[in-house]
């Protein structure tokens, strides 16, 4: 199964559109991209958070602007996954045989309310009752779990997690759909105001607006609909306890680990020392923290060593491995429901060479990696991306 | 400014969107304004929703007897041993099994932890607090309040016991981490 279109609005505080004429924005290049009209399409699955946006059925709402009314259509949420769960629901609808034609779309509208009330819905994404009721949890408070575990289990510091902000800032500066297109150094991420111990506002993804859209075609319609066609070569997905407490690790996310290991067992790839394999990623940093955990959870290196590739500043360009040359969810933003298929449409334009100059990846080996996740490692999706069809399983 | 929380900044600002619209309405009909932070059209809500759940607790109402009682119960299969914290009142891995109630132990070690700067709406009322994850002697892990709030003065592994407490302002019966050395 292939990519054959792919669609991206820009990212950022867009009260300038409503939710359905934001969704358009990313669904009208995807179809331009892929040469097909919204009768082509035979699935649709829309990725939606929602909560702090007005339209409870975004799907319908999506559809009936876009011109796909009629055609079979669901929302999915896997919290900040929910644009990978949209990916996989579409492939799944490819696969099985039900359509040869299927666009993920995903769209969130976050800005819709005002921010302590953003707040409010994403600290509530766990469990509710027993961890959010009485204690107030945050977002960033989640990943201030995590962040204080790591660096009291492996000595890194919050300059180490600084410079991944550092990282995502340069390359949000040359793409033009990016909410922070403007580089920053180590000090002003440093001097930023801690808003959930140790995780400062410079350690965090913004709150967006934006939209993204893919079309996955079965390899037959794919072939005749492209000769560039960008193959899924396969998709690992997991999920992790409600309940924070009840993970025996901080230190990395163990529903990461097992969708990577699904992922690169379903691809034929061995999971240690990874970063071989792919000529970019495109990892979930909600928060710097999780940058440097995607690292670990990904197998680019062993667990306690994903720091140290930032202090090296081998994911950038002409490192080890260069990470979100979009500017990841740092600072490209990060609209929940559309930030894994914003990571799909990314690595489809860096297989092909239609990224910006200046954060487009060398592309040698042809192979490229998505780690979307949902939550707090409540869920998360893996996906890996191909110039070569893949080998029949 | 600093003297209000965050919850009556959030409340101030909305209340200034309103005040807007509704001047918007006097003078053309419709609750259309320009935000003033990015001096664009939106049209301000008309239609307010106030959340508040209805949550079944039946099944585990002795968890908050319990509290009443000052202690802090959890659940215990009754075929495989497995401690449930949370509570809950089903054995997945032995369908069949029961549970019974046992009480915690109070002491244990800090696993993490994270001073909330920036709250939800809900929280907005409070001052600053530290959430963190308790590992209790038994291998039980419970995530509530820290009483502490300096960094300094935690860490990763320090010695904590739990204390059933009440919770101010709102005068309810809850559990919060303890640091127990100096």
């Amino acid at each position: 199964m292939a990519v054959v279109g792919y669609g991206h609005s820009r990212f950022g505080v867009r009260s300038d559109v409503n939710m359905a004429e934001l969704a358009w924005e990313a669904i009208k290049e995807a179809l331009e991209t892929s040469g097909l009209e919204p009768k082509d399409i035979e699935h649709v699955v829309v990725a939606n958070a929602g909560g702090w946006s007005s339209e409870p059925l975004p799907a319908v709402v999506v559809a009936e602007y876009a011109g796909l009314t009629g055609k079979p259509l669901h929302r999915v949420e896997a919290a900040c996954a929910s644009g990978s769960a949209a990916v996989a629901s579409a492939y799944e609808a490819v696969a099985s045989g039900m359509a040869d034609i299927a666009i993920a779309v995903g769209i969130e509208k976050m800005n819709e309310s005002p921010t302590p009330t953003v707040v409010e819905f994403i600290g509530r994404a766990g469990n509710y009752f027993w961890e959010f009721e009485n204690f107030g949890l945050t977002f960033p408070g989640y990943y201030a779990l995590y962040a204080t575990a790591y660096m009291a289990r492996y000595g890194a510091t919050e300059e180490d997690l600084c410079q991944v902000a550092v990282k995502n800032h340069y390359y949000a500066s040359m793409n033009p759909k990016a909410q922070f297109q403007r580089k920053i150094d180590l000090e002003t991420c440093m001097k930023s105001r801690y808003i959930a111990w140790p995780v400062k506002l410079y350690d965090s993804s913004p709150i967006t607006d934006g939209a993204a859209a893919v079309v996955l075609a079965s390899e037959e319609v794919a072939k005749k609909l492209t000769d560039s066609p960008v193959w899924i070569h396969s998709i690992g997905a997991a999920s992790g306890t409600a309940n924070l407490s009840k993970r025996d690790d901080y230190s990395g996310l163990k529903a990461a680990q097992l969708a990577a290991l699904a992922a690169y067992k379903r691809a034929g790839l061995e999971p240690e020392n990874t970063a071989r394999y792919f000529d970019a990623a495109e990892v979930h940093d909600c928060f710097t923290i999780a940058e440097v955990m995607a690292y670990e959870d990904l197998g680019f290196v062993r667990r306690g060593e994903g720091y140290k590739l930032v202090r090296e500043g081998q994911t950038y360009k002409g490192g080890l491995i260069p990470v979100n040359l979009s500017g990841g969810l740092k600072a490209k933003g990060h609209p929940i429901g559309a930030t894994g298929v914003s990571m799909i449409a990314e690595l489809t334009k860096q297989l092909l060479h239609k990224v910006e100059p200046g954060r487009q990846a060398d592309i040698r080996k042809g192979l490229v990696i998505a780690h979307n996740v949902g939550g707090t490692g409540h869920y998360a999706y893996v996906t890996i991306l191909g110039l070569e069809k893949p080998k029949a399983r | 400014m600093s003297s209000r929380t965050q919850r009556e900044e959030a409340d101030a600002y909305l209340k200034q969107l309103e005040d807007y619209a509704n001047a918007m309405k006097s003078a053309l009909g419709v609750p259309v304004i320009v935000d003033p932070k990015t001096n664009i059209a939106i049209w301000f809500d008309q239609r307010e929703l106030r959340l508040r759940f209805i949550i079944s607790v039946e099944k585990t109402r002795k968890f908050f007897e319990g509290l009443s009682e000052g202690k802090l119960l959890a659940t215990r299969c009754k075929a495989t041993g497995e401690i449930f914290f949370p509570p809950q009142v089903d054995c997945p891995s032995a369908p069949n099994s029961e549970v019974e109630w046992v009480e915690l132990p109070r002491e244990g070690e800090l696993v993490t932890y994270t001073i909330i700067y920036t709250k939800p709406y809900t929280f907005g009322h409070y001052p600053d607090y530290t959430v963190g994850i308790a590992k209790l002697t038994n291998g039980v892990q419970v995530l509530a309040w820290v009483r502490e709030t300096d960094p300094k003065r935690l860490r990763v592994g320090m010695k904590v016991r739990i204390e059933v407490v009440k919770r101010q302002p709102e005068g309810y019966i809850t559990y919060e981490i303890v640091p127990a050395e100096g």
